[in-house]
């Protein structure tokens, strides 16, 4: 077996997957923030394999560091958010926040 | 021989965490496998030859969001409504959804030929470094303002609000 391109792609895949999964099926939302993470880590699997393999340069991990401080941004700016909500509904369950519904 | 051994490692220890991330009942759980899922994308950076970035996914993932994610996971007791039993109906169609497009992507990755050659492996920071101040400077200059905003935003929200506070403030300003 010779580690190429491929194998990385397919754990990319896998991870997406799983984080996918975790978006659509978990009620938590701290779960659901989760699966945006493995999703992603598997985007930034991507760009460095990508620019490791095909490119053969450095942009693909200049944009996967710009990736990860967008990803921090983004988890403080949600986990806030799911303080917030359980500051106000006392749960941190993604469906008792619907009060615009009624 | 060892190198694949090294990446059957760090693939095993990337994708069965995830899988206890995502199928978890108890979130401090699932916070902790997700500690050893970032610890093995690191590793693969650190396959792939990406020192730079494999120790800044250790110290903004590991050491900053997973720390968040626990200190939230922690200030938010759930209480028994996790207990009840997941329905299979609402499982299975995010599951085949998921598998769906698993299926797809790795399909996509073995039909292409990628025409893919390993790049010789050389430290990166300096260039990174170098990247970031001349190519990437308006990216670089508006990711940090973003950064800041975010964290703005986010002590604006979590911010303990008291309306008696809020009226000294006015008082205050009024005088």
């Amino acid at each position: 077996m010779n580690i190429g391109l491929p194998h990385f792609l397919t754990v990319s895949a896998a991870l997406f997957a799983l984080g996918l999964f975790a978006v659509m099926a978990r009620r938590n939302t701290v779960a659901i923030l989760m699966g945006v993470e493995l999703m992603l880590n598997a985007a930034n699997v991507n760009f460095v394999a990508f620019s490791r393999y095909v490119q053969h340069g450095i942009d693909g991990q200049i944009l996967a560091a710009f990736v990860i401080v967008l990803a921090a941004a983004e988890a403080a700016v949600a986990l806030a958010i799911v303080l917030a909500l359980y500051r106000n509904y006392g749960s941190v369950h993604a469906d008792t926040a619907q009060s615009l519904k009624r | 021989m060892i190198r694949d051994l090294v990446f059957v490692a760090l693939a095993l220890l990337t994708v069965v965490p995830a899988v206890w991330v995502v199928s978890s009942r108890n979130i401090v759980h699932a916070g902790f496998a997700l500690l050893f899922t970032l610890l093995g994308v690191a590793g693969l950076y650190a396959f792939l030859g990406a020192d730079f970035l494999a120790v800044t996914q250790l110290m903004v993932y590991v050491g900053g969001v997973l720390v968040l994610v626990l200190f939230t996971v922690m200030m938010t007791h759930v209480p028994a409504a996790g207990k009840r039993r997941h329905g299979l109906d609402r499982l299975v169609p995010p599951a085949v959804f998921a598998a769906a497009v698993f299926g797809v992507l790795y399909k996509v990755v073995t039909a292409v030929e990628w025409n893919a050659s390993a790049a010789p492996a050389k430290a990166t920071t300096a260039e990174i470094g170098a990247r970031l101040m001349t190519t990437y400077i308006f990216p670089f200059e508006y990711v940090s303002i973003v950064l800041l905003a975010a964290m703005i935003g986010a002590a604006i929200l979590i911010r303990e609000r008291r309306p008696e506070a809020d009226d000294e403030e006015n008082r205050e300003a009024q005088a």
